[in-house]
Parts: C-alpha cells; structure tokens; sequence
C-alpha cells in the first residue's frame, strides 16, 4: 500500500508513538523561558570538560541515555539512532555514538536535524522494520560560534536580527508500541531559497522554507491550519516568526492565533539573544520538554512541528552563495 | 550558482546550457528582491543614537587613557616618539589582558568600534583566536589561528606602506 499522499507526505497507517523524551541545556538557557522543562541544566558551558566539542558530545549522549532511561527501557532495545549536529562532519554526534555503541545513522539538516530524524524514524517504525529508535540532535553555542562566526572573546557587536544559538540537546524516543503522542504524518521539505546571503539573518533566510512546507503538508493531507492546536517551527526567531505569518496571510491562510517559534520561547527578553534562539537544540530541548509535557497533560492534542533548517557553510558564504533553506514537518496527535 | 535545470536534459546535451532563461532570471530576482524588502521591513534597526554614544564615550576613554599613558612616559623623560611606543605596548598588553580575562567581548558587545578600532581591539582580534584555538596545539590552534583576523589587516598595511613608500621614491 502506498502512504505517500499528495506531492511531499506520508501518513502513517500505524502510527508510530513518541514513548519518551530527554533534554540538557546549558546555563544561559536554565535560566531562560522554559526553566523547569529541563532534565539537566549544566552550571557552565564546558561542564568539566576539555573542550566545548567534548562538551556537546557529551550534552548528546546525556540526553539520549536519559530518554532510555525514562522511560524503563535498556540501550540494547534501540534498533538505531538517528542523530546530528552543527559542527563539521558530525564531530560531536559521532564521539557521542562511539560511547553509545548502537546502530546509527547520521544525519545534517543544520537545524532541522531534529524532525528529520523523527520523520525517518517513523517511516522506519510503520514500515516494520524496526521497534524502537531514538532521534536525537545537539547544538552548542562556543562551538558553533567558533566554527560559523567569531572567536567567542572577540569583542564584535552582534546585530539586532541575530540569534543565539543554543547550547542542549533533546533525545525523543519512538517505538511502535506503548503510550504517548503518536506521529500521524510527516512531510519532507524542499530547498528553498530566497537569495538571502546575510548568515546573520537566518531566521528570514528560512522563513520562505518553512511557508512552503506548511502550506504543502495542509494541501497534501488536506487540513487546514485550525485543525492543529499550535503550529511550531524550530528555531525561526522574532523576526523569521513575523514573516511566516505575514508570507501565509498573502496565501490566504492566517495562523496568527496558533503559531508559535521554539526560538522564541527559550531566552528572556533581558537575555540579550536578540531576535531568539537558533540551533539544531533549539526546536529538541523544546519539544522534548516544554511540548511534550503539554501534550501529556493534555494542554495541546494535535500539534504541527517543523523543524527549519539553513545549510549554508562558512566556505559557501564567504564564496558569497545564498543560504540554502529547508523546512521539514511532522504532526504530533494525543490519541 | 548553476543549478540541474540549467541543463538542457531534452537535447540529450550535457552542457550548462548557454542561453539561460533570462525571463526566468529577471522573475527570479524581482522575488528576492521584493522578499528582500519585506525582511528590511521588518528587521528590527540596531539602535544607532545609542551605539554612537556608546563608541565616542568609549572609544574616547582608550584613547585619553592613551594620551595619559603617552604624557606619563613623557614626564619620566622620554622622546615623543620612544613615549608613544611605550603607550603602545602597555594599550596593547591591557587589550590582551582584558580579553583573556573575558572582559573585552562584554565591553565590545556596547562600544562596538569604539573598542575595535583603537589598539587595544587589535590586541583583541589576536588573543580571542589564540585563546580559542589552544584546543588544537600550539603550532596549527595557536600559531597558525592566532592572525585569522588580523593578518589582513597586517597584509594590506603592508600592501598600503609599499605603495605610499614607492609615490614617495619616485615624488624624490
């Protein structure tokens, strides 16, 4: 039987279910919104260890272990893992994988990492061939800085439409049987790209991405906007987050009302992130906390996640090349 | 950058093809640029009334404490030149100290190039990388990534001195 419907979409006959979830974040981020939806806050960013690469290898493997643990079950039970990050070739997710031992996949969407994982775990987990995996990804913010932008003692001023990328990670397990929110369908995003080429504009670099993937899955699937409770993308920020209203309200759909960006919902105002959070941890810590406690006390039943991804590097943009932009998304439903 | 469809498949001809779409192309920008606008819209503007004041205060501080220095060596009888040399060496050894002990990055965050453009942003450019880069060794972290911000400005110093040494030879 074919489940793919519409152009970009799956639906999932067996749904698969989201058993548990795990999160670690920094300091800056204990401190921020969602303190309290956190498993772990580290009291700094190297916690002990040599090195901020050491560090998020570390965030990753905490994480993933943590969401096993949770939820009673043993590393030998994950079938694979599917996990990510922001830094070249996978440094961080592959020294955390070498302590994990277990099947695994890697895989980089830049921030999307998160939902791509999930979105292949559940095509894997309906398609039978496996009982559980685990999708993960980690983002840290000395890291990613030093690889992407500027030393971080460099006394540069940041411009008001950046964003901080955040130092975590989130673990989600999803396994074919047990309890919990189920995965109902999926859709793969396409590259999209507006020809903006300010790597510190990222948020509005991916907004037209994460427009086109929205749009596509209510076609595909054949809903409409108010069917979710809420709409969240991943790491758009303030700036991105009014233009995904603004370009879906020329379309003629308004999702002023149940939209919301996981970039806006970690650091306070007084933080000093500017236009939000950003990074693959940014849409993990958020749904692997704050949402899925909301979806098990029943605040929110059917949500729509995306996970928004720009993959542009440091040699494309000093090559002067746009920023490549994807958005992928899964729909979460309380049976 | 090209792109698949810039082949011509239909002609079973492998090459890009030459006579790009220029139709397609002009839409194509007319999107961006439109998109372009509608971001500028709604970008928030850095606060420049307040950025200003903040270099001028700033960045007039670092460089009275300059002439201060400068007048203090001055004092204990040394040349103009020999005095300025050495208020060059201590601004450059407080840039560095204030980096490594993770103040620079916070004073930089406000002044902006207030902080950046005298010495002491030079001592900055150099130690925040040197700092950073210890991780991987002494030769390929430290050595080699200590000037990835200041090298061009050594390079096209340099490249500037030349050229206004050779008008000044042939001027002669």
């Amino acid at each position: 039987m074919n489940k793919k419907q519409g152009m970009q979409s799956v639906v999932f006959t067996n749904p698969p279910i989201i058993t548990s979830t795990a999160n670690i974040v920094g300091p800056m981020e204990g401190k921020g919104l969602l303190q309290g939806y956190f498993d772990y806050i580290m009291p700094d960013n190297l916690n002990g260890l040599a090195s901020w690469e050491q560090c998020e290898s570390y965030l990753m493997e905490y994480a993933i272990k943590r969401a096993i643990e949770k939820e009673n079950s043993t590393m030998e039970e994950v079938d694979c893992v599917f996990a990510g990050d922001l830094l070249n070739q996978l440094m961080s997710t592959h020294f955390a994988m070498k302590n994990l031992k277990r099947p695994f996949l890697g895989l980089y969407g830049a921030c999307s990492t998160m939902v791509e994982g999930m979105l292949l775990s559940a095509i894997l987990l309906d398609g039978g061939f496996f009982n559980k995996i685990v999708a993960a990804a980690s983002s840290h913010h000395d890291a990613a800085e030093r690889q992407y932008r500027f030393p971080n003692e460099m006394g540069v001023q940041r411009p008001p439409g950046a964003q901080w990328t955040v130092t975590g990670s989130g673990a989600v397990v999803i396994s074919k049987t047990g309890s919990g929110p189920r995965i109902t369908t999926g859709t793969i995003g396409k590259i999209v790209d507006y020809g903006i080429k300010d790597p510190n504009a990222m948020g509005p670099a991916m907004a037209p991405a994460a427009v086109d993937t929205i749009w596509q899955h209510l076609q595909d699937i054949g809903r409409t906007p108010a069917y979710y409770d809420m709409i969240f993308t991943g790491d758009l920020g303030s700036v991105g987050r009014d233009l995904v209203i603004q370009l879906l309200q020329e379309k003629g759909l308004d999702i002023s009302t149940n939209y919301q960006d996981c970039g806006c919902m970690v650091y306070k105002e007084n933080q000093d992130a500017h236009a939000g959070a950003s990074g693959c941890a940014s849409s993990a810590i958020v749904l692997c906390g704050y949402i899925y406690k909301k979806i098990l006390q029943d605040k929110l039943k059917k949500i729509l996640f995306l996970g928004t991804g720009s993959l542009h590097s440091t040699t494309s943009y000093q090559q002067k090349e746009s920023i490549p932009c994807i958005a992928h998304a899964v729909s979460i439903e309380m049976p | 950058m090209y792109c698949l469809s810039d082949y011509n498949f239909a002609k079973g001809d492998n090459m890009p093809n030459e006579k790009k779409n220029k139709q397609q192309d002009n839409k194509e920008k007319m999107q961006q640029q439109k998109y372009q606008s509608k971001v500028d819209n709604v970008t928030p503007k850095p606060p420049l009334l307040k950025n200003l004041c903040w270099a001028f205060i700033v960045g007039g501080l670092i460089c009275s404490l300059g002439q201060f220095v400068t007048d203090y060596f001055s004092g204990l009888g040394l040349a103009k030149k020999e005095a300025s040399a050495c208020a060059t060496a201590v601004l450059v050894f407080l840039g560095a100290f204030f980096t490594g002990i993770g103040v620079y990055d916070d004073l930089g965050k406000r002044a902006g190039a207030g902080s950046i453009v005298p010495i002491t942003g030079f001592a900055n450019s150099i130690v925040a990388p040197a700092m950073e880069f210890k991780r991987e060794g002494y030769v390929f972290g430290v050595g080699a990534k200590m000037f990835v911000i200041a090298g061009p400005v050594l390079v096209y110093g340099m490249v500037t001195a030349f050229i206004i040494g050779l008008i000044y030879w042939v001027r002669q």
